[in-house]
């Protein structure tokens, strides 16, 4: 990549719920009143990925997100791991289907683009978000920018004028080639995100946060409840408690085939 | 489950430190057949302890927390889980380096090792801080860190080897049955079990238990936020989880606690933050534990600057763990200790933090078993709330105000800013036209002073010291020693509505009072009795008067603060049958005092009824009418002068108030506050006030307070009261007077009788055969005797009026001599003046 | 009679269990919807992947052919499926929720301006619209949404139907389709492949032997290699395990990590939180080894040893290797 790569990530702030989801008495969402939040974990290591490039190579991580105002939280959180700027499109509507956030995204992203007259180099997306799972939103988005994405992405090496993107497969890699500008979903596990440090947090408790009303829309796609997967119940066999146990353990792996 | 118990002696809900202390000194003290139970899983069950900084710095201005804390850091040694670390307090303020001195002085008291320290020796202790952020240090060598998980398992192990205990987590009480107002059962999850006697030591979740049985244990859970920063290379260089001195940032409200190669960051800066004991989370849906929410990272970010300007090296450290911590918070910051009110055999141990733990599950043990602990539990007693006191309101209200005083600097007279005004008398409209200045009196709003009364300074002012001292000036005015001489030289109105008035009626009436009380309660109709009531081990548990109303009633007037502890104390003796009813009539019978030398001039004005000394004798009371006002008037006095105390019902308080008022007016009458009543007037008499110098650690005998004969029946703590007559007092209740008020510094000063060590000429610290020490108890000005007196308990060698020796306050020595050892007045020791 | 088309994933020829499971969901749903179900096959290797189709009921196979489908390439597939989709005029394109069906159905959707849904386990009519239950938070919550659309692109969670040949095979009529593809389409196509590793993977490994918190250390994970060495199976981890850099990201287990369906999980100190718990619930056996009785890792096991993995799992080794010794002492 030439020098000040631009790079824009997008993100959205999850709930980070315990061992068991509690929803809401009306099924609508989960009820969130007693849990954290956070950037989403592919997002979260888009963002590392994005810092861990222009701290090599020189430019700006623009971290962008769609969701209500207290997503400023996520964006603070994104500067303070090293974000240059951060972009905030408000909206006190819960769930936005995947056709109508990348159209908000887009939107928002032309903007962007406009003012600084020329594209973002490279735009990362998480690969799906932890909550909805829809796996589309920065596909749609790089569609209708005409840029190529690829997802499922656990590796990237930059170029000068292009990108080497790597994918994960059972027996190793699948490796893309993509022109710049570009997108990329990325994976958990391209990299480990740090840690804030106190400083990048007190950094973060005065950056400035854009904001840019989102334009709404719909599609055909609609929520109409979330539902918790019926339990299983408990039929555990206890088979022990100490390596006494081992001899029984060894017996059912044998009747498994498997030693 | 096939071993799950279906009876026990005790359950005990909770397996945190306090469940797990409690659990250990029963068994300690004999109890068997103790059943422990916790919802979540052991050794930790997700509950305050889990989380908890585990720090103890045993230094306190209040006694009974400083000792609690202190058993419970030996404790921790004896089971070889304290490790000593050293501990500083830095100060960014002046006013913080006035607060050690006081700190210098309480830990002198408590005879704890520490010391000043200034920025450079603070900079030796522990490299890493910024000496030029800080004006100087307060060390204490002996801070130390716990590890109270540990501790709590072996407390478990310590009941079960004794075969007193049967420990189940993950158990959940599903309720609490009484029967006739006892405890009678525990429901759980895993079945019922029957039960004599129930301890809830829920932390947090206490107020949901206590609810099931329907008692109230009034405590809201709050947020206490932490931080985990590191890697720190030079922390984990000390191969050690604790290598530095913990460091408190006081000025900031923070602290910072190495573990390991990390450094945690923990406030009580941020706004406070409650939540709902019905709201936790179970273990299920919470992501870390029930009582680790998440952070809110905004609350802490104004902290993190302060963290780095003390220790720059945080700067470029990461934030790898952040919690929002729940702990218990109080409407009065101290926990909630006792069998409650509402329901018999239902202990509460509750709103105790990790350096307090042990130390108070033994004091709860011992009380459960003796009757009282052994340390005087006066301000931890979960009965001293009025049940105002315990609603959610009330309690979210005082528990915001002083959630950010943790590490703030509480002035020992300090008054509450909210939820004012929750009980006023009637009177509160006169006596605010009169320019009243209230304190709080067992939530009554009590005038302590007036500023109508500021034109008396024109005429006492040059009899009233300066105080120089800021300090020694708030929540003070020199109008209260005005008030004070002009009492003394004409007649003063006080309003006394904080008093708590018990009617004791019924057959049983005269035994029940006989048994509560020390002095002889079976005297004439129309007497009055001053009698102190005791514990079973003969210490003080209240002192109080008596009115007797009829053959088979009895009126018994006691302090408001003291009020609802009383009503307890009461309540629980009563016999089962109902031969004696007991009634709470405080808020039907307002009280005026009237008392100088122009009292009875200025009652003789508004009534017909003979209040001459041979028709109305001193300890005596009667029915009489003031005005158009039908009273009770009670010849009393707690300030050394003729008058009376002047019941009326609440709603005639005004007009009778006004009658007087009117009646005085060319005697000279002033209105006067608590301010005299409480401290300048009674110290001058001498007399004793209950949570000062009467508390469960000292016996009548040594309060000076024993009759020369004892009545023959039976009453709580009489077989430990003759054995206490029978032996030489260990201490001996002295007044001493100020010999000198200017330190070395040149400022005048003026103790306050906040446990101030009383130390001899060479500067030894004073212990009584008991290891009890000598301090102050109580400290004020003494107008018409032109001096300023101290109230403590020296050792008989020490009790020797003209015995010169020290008093040690903010840090500095005063001179000060034994004025009068016992209960003889120095003011008008004949009692000539309200006697006649 | 409509027709739905499912696209049949493959690995240059190579189609799994995984892609046979899809059809046999698409088939059903077309079945109940009376319609005709045709299967896609894309590039190069597709007549191979294509054979035997017909016995999983795909009456029309569609193998999909063009100079520049050379490799897998989402932009190219999708290109290719929706060109057939606007030709068939298909009233649903399905294919399976695998990283590489989201993929494409996603571009599928960014190119006609259509709604897609990813993962749904279970479909049913409701007039035009569909109403299905998808999965959401890895599948420990569940969505029941609304699709409105004149064409109905969705995914089917993986596992979601286990493969099963149809009563009786359809005609499994093989037709070729190509599709107007330039070199955009090409750009995003795969250009290398780098082999790691021939040896067992996580995520096929008949046996995952997994260490979570409890284990400690990164030192402390020998025991459970040497178990799983012994296994003949693959280490796991869980997301704890990862971020205190006890092992690396390609071992973790979990929703965002790899998916596993082993014969047998063995969860050693893993508590069993919802992240790690999505990753590994569809193993048909679980073993759980913890301290803590209730821990939900043990509460939803088959079989659990409550006690120290650190003494559990060695004995376990040793135990193993005894019988391999007397059995080869005997044999």
């Amino acid at each position: 990549m030439g020098s000040a790569v631009r790079i824009l990530v997008c993100v959205k702030r999850v709930p980070a719920p315990g061992a068991k989801i509690v929803l809401t008495p009306d099924a609508q969402d989960i009820d969130s009143s007693l849990l954290g939040f956070a950037i989403s974990p592919h997002e979260e290591c888009a963002v590392e990925e994005a810092v861990r490039i222009v701290e090599r190579e020189g430019g700006s991580v623009t971290v962008m997100t769609l969701g209500p105002p207290e997503a400023e939280e996520q964006l603070r959180s994104a500067v303070a791991v090293g974000a240059t700027s951060v972009v905030l499109l408000p909206s006190d509507v819960p769930d936005w289907d995947p056709v109508s956030t990348s159209r908000a995204l887009v939107s928002a992203l032309a903007g962007l683009e406009d003012e600084q007259g020329e594209p973002f180099d490279l735009i990362l997306f998480g690969n799906e978000s932890a909550d909805s799972g829809g796996y589309q939103v920065g596909i749609r988005v790089a569609r209708s920018l005409g840029r190529p994405m690829v997802t499922g992405i656990k590796g990237i090496d930059t170029g000068e004028d292009s990108i080497s993107a790597r994918r994960e497969t059972p027996s190793g890699w699948e490796v893309y080639r993509l022109p710049l500008p570009a997108v990329v979903g990325v994976k958990e596990g391209i990299n480990l995100p740090r840690y804030p440090t106190l400083k990048g947090r007190m950094t973060a408790r005065r950056a400035p946060v854009t904001t840019i009303e989102p334009v709404a829309g719909s599609s055909g796609q609609s929520k109409v409840m979330l539902m918790t997967p019926p339990d299983a119940g408990s039929a555990v066999e206890i088979l022990g408690e100490g390596p006494e146990a081992a001899p029984a353990i060894v017996d059912i792996m044998e009747s498994l085939g498997l030693v | 489950m096939s071993d799950f118990p279906s009876s026990a002696r005790v359950v005990v809900i909770g397996a945190g430190i306090v469940g797990n202390s409690v659990v250990k000194h029963l068994a300690a003290l004999g109890w068997r057949d103790i059943v422990q139970l916790d919802k979540g899983p052991l050794p930790n069950p997700g509950g305050s302890t889990g989380h908890a900084s585990n720090f103890i710095y045993p230094v306190d201005h209040n006694k009974e927390m400083a000792h609690l804390t202190l058993d419970s850091q030996k404790q921790y040694e004896e089971m070889g889980v304290n490790t000593v670390s050293g501990g500083l307090e830095v100060a960014r303020t002046e006013a913080r380096m006035h607060e050690f001195n006081r700190r210098m002085t309480s830990a002198r008291s408590w005879d704890i090792d520490s010391r000043l320290v200034s920025p450079a020796e603070v900079e030796e202790l522990v490299p890493f801080i910024d000496p030029s952020v800080i004006l100087g240090g307060w060390y204490t060598p002996s801070v130390s860190v716990v590890d109270s998980l540990r501790a709590g398992t072996l407390m478990r192990e310590y009941a079960q080897e004794l075969g007193a205990l049967s420990v189940h987590p993950k158990t959940e009480v599903l309720d609490i049955e009484t029967a006739r107002g006892r405890i009678s059962a525990v429901v759980t999850d895993k079945g019922r079990i029957a039960c004599e006697y129930v301890v809830i030591a829920c932390g947090v979740w206490s107020p949901r238990l206590a609810a099931m049985a329907g008692a109230s244990i009034p405590l809201t859970p709050a947020v206490h936020q932490m931080i985990d920063v590191g890697p720190l290379e030079v922390l984990s260089a000390t191969n050690n989880e604790i290598g530095y001195p913990i460091v408190r940032d006081m000025d900031t409200f923070c602290y910072e606690r190495q573990t390991g190669g990390s450094m945690e960051v923990g406030s009580y800066a941020h706004r406070p933050i409650f939540h709902h004991p019905d709201t936790i989370p179970s273990i299920e849906e919470a992501r870390l534990s029930p009582t680790e929410l998440p952070l809110t990272m905004d609350d802490f970010d104004p902290q993190l600057e302060q963290a780095v300007e003390l220790m720059p090296f945080l700067g470029d450290a990461e934030i790898k763990y952040g919690i929002n911590g729940l702990l218990s918070l109080t409407p009065d910051a101290m926990p909630l200790v006792g069998e409650t009110p509402e329901v018999k055999n239902l202990w509460s141990c509750a709103a105790i933090w990790i350096k307090e733990g042990p130390g108070t599950g033994r004091a709860l043990a011992e009380w459960m078993t003796q009757g009282y602990p052994e340390i005087d539990p006066h301000a931890s007693d979960i009965a001293r709330f009025y049940s105002y006191m315990k609603t959610e309101r009330h309690i979210l209200a005082r528990c915001s105000e002083h959630f950010n005083k943790t590490y703030g600097i509480v002035h020992p007279r300090e008054q509450w800013d909210s939820r004012r005004n929750s009980r006023i008398s009637t009177l509160h409209a006169t006596t605010s036209a009169l320019g009243a200045v209230y304190f709080e009196a067992g939530g009554w709003e009590r005038p302590h002073w007036y500023e109508s009364n500021a034109g008396l300074l024109d005429e006492y002012g040059d009899r009233i010291p300066e105080r120089p001292h800021e300090w020694d000036r708030r929540w003070w005015s020199p109008i209260q020693n005005a008030e004070h001489l002009a009492l003394r030289d004409r007649v003063g109105m006080i309003d006394l509505t904080a008093f708590a008035i018990f009617d004791v009626t019924g057959s049983g009436a005269l035994q029940f009072m006989q048994y509560m009380t020390v002095n002889q309660v079976d005297r004439p109709v129309g007497s009055g009795i001053y009698t102190p009531l005791l514990t079973e081990e003969g210490g003080f548990r209240s002192d109080l008067t008596v009115l007797r109303m009829a053959e088979d009633h009895f009126r018994v007037v006691t302090g408001g603060f003291d009020g609802a502890r009383d009503a307890y104390w009461f309540r629980k003796w009563l016999p089962e049958s109902d031969c004696v009813t007991f009634t709470d009539i405080t808020s039907s019978v307002s009280t005026i005092g009237v008392w100088g030398p122009n009292a009875r001039r200025l009652v003789g004005k508004v009534t017909d009824d003979d209040i001459s000394h041979e028709g109305f004798p001193y300890g005596t009371w009667k029915h009489a009418t003031i005005g158009s006002i039908p009273v009770t008037m009670f010849r009393i006095s707690y300030v050394g002068d003729l008058g009376w105390e002047v019941y009326t019902s609440m709603e005639h308080a005004p007009m009778l108030w006004e009658t007087l008022w009117e009646a005085g007016q060319d005697l000279g009458v002033v209105p006067v506050g608590a301010g005299v009543y409480g401290t300048t007037a009674r110290l001058e008499k001498g007399y004793r006030l209950m949570g000062a110098e009467l508390e469960s650690e000292y016996n009548p005998v040594e309060a000076g307070l024993a009759r020369p004969k004892v009545k023959k029946a039976d009453f709580v703590g009489r077989e430990a009261y003759l054995r206490a007559r029978d032996e030489e007092p260990a201490a001996v209740c002295c007044t001493l007077a100020m010999d000198g008020h200017v330190s070395t510094s040149g400022t005048a000063r003026f103790p306050m009788g906040g446990n101030e060590p009383i130390l001899t000429l060479e500067g030894g610290r004073i212990e009584d055969r008991k290891g009890r020490v000598s301090r102050v108890t109580s400290a004020g000005a003494a107008p018409s005797l032109d001096t300023y007196l101290l109230l403590g308990y020296l050792p008989p060698e020490f009790a020797r009026e003209g015995r010169r020796l020290q008093v040690m306050y903010q840090n500095e020595l005063f001179p000060v001599t034994v004025a009068r050892a016992g209960s003889k007045p120095l003011f008008d020791p004949d009692d000539g003046r309200m006697k006649s | 009679m409509s027709i739905f088309l499912y696209l049949v994933e493959h690995d240059r020829g190579r189609i799994d269990e995984t892609a046979l499971g899809g059809l046999t969901g698409a088939r059903l749903l077309a079945e109940s919807r009376d319609a005709g179900l045709q299967a896609v096959v894309i590039g190069a290797g597709a007549a191979t992947a294509a054979e035997g189709l017909d016995a999983y009921g795909a009456e029309l196979i569609h193998l999909v052919r063009h100079d520049l489908l050379v490799d897998y390439g989402p932009d190219a597939w999708a290109e290719s499926l929706a060109q057939l989709a606007g030709t068939t005029g298909a009233g649903a394109v399905i294919a399976t929720g695998t990283d590489r069906g989201n993929e494409v159905m996603a571009q599928v959707g960014a190119r006609t301006d259509l709604a897609m849904v990813a993962n749904c386990l279970e479909i049913e009519p409701d007039g035009d619209d569909w109403l299905m239950t998808r999965v959401r938070w890895g599948g420990s919550l569940r969505e029941r949404a609304r699709l409105s659309a004149p064409v109905k692109l969705v995914t089917l969670a993986p596992h979601s139907t286990d493969a099963a040949p149809a009563g009786e095979p359809a005609a499994g009529t093989v037709a070729e389709f190509n599709p107007e593809l330039d070199e955009s389409d090409a750009v995003t196509m795969v250009v290398d492949r780098v082999t790691v590793s021939e040896g067992i993977t996580l995520a096929t490994a008949p046996v995952v032997v997994s260490g979570g918190r409890g284990v400690g250390s990164a030192e402390a994970f020998d025991i459970i290699e040497e178990l799983a060495d012994l296994l003949g199976g693959a280490v796991g981890c869980s997301r704890v395990v990862t971020n205190n850099g006890w092992k690396n990201h390609k071992f973790q287990v979990g929703q965002t990590g790899t998916v596993v369906a082993p014969d047998l999980y063995i969860a050693c100190g893993i508590s069993g939180a919802i992240q790690h718990w999505v990753g590994m619930m569809n193993a048909k056996n679980v073993l759980a080894i913890n301290i803590d009785r209730d821990a939900p890792m043990v509460t939803k096991a088959d079989w659990a040893v409550i006690a120290d993995l650190h003494q559990v799992v060695p004995a376990i080794s040793a135990e193993i290797a005894r019988r391999r010794t007397l059995a080869a002492e005997s044999g």
